[in-house]
């Protein structure tokens, strides 16, 4: 304890005996721990903005089907249990949201042209976080419920189709006798989406009414339930499993998703290369600080050394000298880190470069998430690679010969 | 027992490609609560005999016994062990952790040795005093001159009541008058507490205080003689 002390007061001292030195270094732990969260922290904000807007363009964290819809989204591949019985089990599981949806491709046709689509019955008061369509962002009007019988279209759809708010369009699909099932809707909102392909591919109408239409009775294609948060849906998706039938299957999202799941991982493993570049750049200028202050220390090191400190006290001496460095360092990097990531928490305007992030399905304007889980990896690398980097330095200051050190000649 | 014996100990060193006989099958006995001065012309091979006997340096070849302990055959650390807690230090120079005040380098020994604060606190005013240095406790040894510094060495070497001491030019800095105090106050710890001392020095006002001169030249013994002193 008492040699801890010493150790400590030695390390400290020695630390601001050369100052400049000191606060160089200093300076380039800070600035690397900065750049290590504040870095993570806009490409985590981008991920998330990412992931929450593929989250919202309807899969939501864990969904149910018929096990063959996937494969075949068609209307003979229905979750045989009954909408009213889904309405029972799910209503009281106490969800944050969840909705039960008819997801059949469909041709919507206006008097001039016809596209193939996807056409979802939905019930428009459970789809609020569950789909990308905003209020704000429709013109005309969304939809009134589940047995509303006009249409929401897309504004790129409607611009193909030569279509608009009020006008009528036919909607045609399959039976499960695969007879046509065709109808005559009016559009009733007209929407804008970040992503062109979802105005172009999705068509909302009532649940009841698409239901009719395909004459399906209470029957639904999919289930969808939103948890709290996207990382973590292990126990939202074995709450959903107990409450559904054997007969369909279960996905998180990240399997429905693919891309969007294997690029969060990617994201993540990319942070932590991140990190660890940015702390072998360090590595080397803290590596060098250390010799030097062994090199430049050898005869005092002998002396102490000469007068009964054993060589662990000294490689304890060395060690914890570059620990406070670290730990100072590592201190105003994440002081730096928050006071620079607080003023941008209301968002980064990208909006010049908007195009581009579109097509990668981020929004323009950028949120940073400054996640604890990021900045104490961040901080934990630099103290344990820091650590490791110093063994070297320490252990060569423990291997002098007291007496080759006080004679040494400089 | 003898605080120290040495039994045919050689030590050579290489000096560019001459090679030098610091240390030529040397056998020397000190008794505990003996008073001993090593005296040699520069490169006569006392500083390599104070260091083979202070576990600095390991002998090429012979024994090197502390009171019921070999030491050339020791590791780095019980040889460290060992010299914290038997042996005090005065070198020629560089004596003094440069980042510690004149007190904390008095109290570095002891708080290495675990001792409380109050002990160490006590101890170092004791002695800094009787070095002559009271009141300049808070300096740091740039702030202090050669001599000064050399009395904190001697101060830091004596606090813990080591039952050796191994001093190398202890009063090379110093002014006569306090070179005489240097080694009345050596004189009386030796009394007082039988710490043993081995001097190495040209000094011949050291010298002549001494009970034990022991003489060398190229490594050996070539006088040594008891001498009954004022």
């Amino acid at each position: 304890m008492n040699t801890l002390r010493v150790l400590l007061m030695l390390a400290w001292r020695n630390l601001w005996r050369n100052h400049r030195r000191t606060f160089i270094m200093l300076a380039a732990i800070s600035v690397g721990v900065w750049a290590m969260i504040f870095m993570t922290a806009l490409t985590q904000g981008m991920v998330n903005d990412m992931v929450n807007d593929g989250i919202s363009a309807l899969p939501g964290h864990v969904q149910v089907h018929h096990p063959a819809y996937r494969d075949d989204p068609n209307v003979n591949n229905l979750i045989a249990t009954p909408d009213t019985e889904i309405s029972a089990r799910f209503g009281a599981a106490g969800f944050r949201q969840w909705a039960s949806r008819v997801k059949v491709p469909a041709v919507i046709a206006s008097e001039r042209e016809a596209r193939g689509v996807t056409l979802l019955g939905i019930d428009p008061d459970r789809e609020r976080g569950l789909t990308f369509i905003v209020d704000d962002r429709v013109e005309g009007r969304f939809l009134d419920g589940v047995s509303d019988t006009g249409i929401v279209i897309g504004r790129k759809l409607a611009n193909t189709l030569e279509t608009d708010v009020g006008k009528r369009v036919v909607i045609m699909s399959q039976d499960p006798n695969n007879d046509i099932a065709e109808r005559g809707f009016r559009v009733a909102g007209v929407f804008d989406a970040n992503m062109p392909s979802f105005e172009e591919n999705y068509v909302f109408a009532g649940k009841q009414t698409v239901q009719k239409l395909l004459k399906i009775g209470q029957r639904v294609t999919e289930i969808v339930v939103l948890g709290d948060d996207y990382r973590d849906v292990d126990g939202l998706y074995r709450k959903v499993e107990e409450l559904v039938d054997e007969d369909v299957i279960v996905n998180r999202w990240f399997e429905l998703d693919t891309y969007l799941g294997t690029m969060l991982r990617v994201m993540d493993g990319f942070v932590l290369v991140w990190v660890v570049v940015i702390f072998l750049a360090l590595s080397f200028g803290l590596v060098n600080t250390l010799v030097m202050a062994v090199f430049e220390r050898v005869r005092e090191i002998g002396l102490m050394m000469a007068l009964g400190m054993k060589p662990s006290s000294i490689r304890g001496q060395i060690l914890i000298e570059s620990m406070l460095l670290l730990v100072i360092g590592l201190a105003i990097g994440n002081v730096l880190a928050v006071a620079s990531i607080e003023p941008l928490r209301s968002g980064i305007d990208l909006s010049i470069v908007a195009e581009g992030m579109a097509m990668m399905g981020a929004a323009s304007v950028l949120y940073p998430q400054l996640r604890m889980e990021d900045v104490v990896l961040a901080n934990v690398v630099v103290l344990i690679l820091g650590f490791f980097a110093s063994l070297s330095p320490a252990w060569r200051a423990s291997r002098l010969e007291p007496i080759e050190a006080i004679t040494r000649v400089d | 027992m003898a605080a120290v014996r040495c039994i045919d100990v050689c030590k050579t060193y290489l000096q560019g490609n001459q090679e030098i006989r610091a240390l030529d099958h040397l056998s020397i006995e000190i008794e505990a609560g003996g008073f001993v001065c090593l005296s040699s012309p520069s490169g006569g091979g006392k500083t390599t005999l104070l260091n083979a006997i202070g576990g600095l340096d390991r002998p090429d070849s012979g024994e090197v016994w502390i009171e019921d302990q070999r030491i050339d055959t020791m590791g780095k650390s019980e040889l460290a062990d060992l010299r914290l807690r038997k042996i005090g230090f005065v070198f020629q120079a560089y004596n003094l952790i440069p980042v510690l005040t004149a007190r904390e380098n008095v109290e570095f020994v002891m708080q290495v040795q675990g001792r409380k604060a109050a002990e160490r606190r006590e101890r170092s005013t004791e002695l800094l005093e009787e070095v002559g240095l009271a009141g300049l406790e808070d300096r740091r040894p740039a702030q202090m001159s050669g001599g000064q510094q050399q009395r904190v060495a001697v101060a830091r070497a004596i606090v813990s009541r080591p039952t050796l001491v191994l001093a190398d030019e202890p009063t090379a800095n110093l002014d006569s008058k306090t070179s005489d105090g240097l080694m009345d106050l050596f004189e009386e710890l030796n009394t007082k507490h039988e710490t043993t001392f081995v001097i190495a020095t040209h000094d011949q006002r050291v010298m002549a205080h001494v009970p034990r001169l022991v003489r060398m030249l190229d490594g050996r013994i070539v006088d040594d003689i008891e001498q009954h002193a004022a």
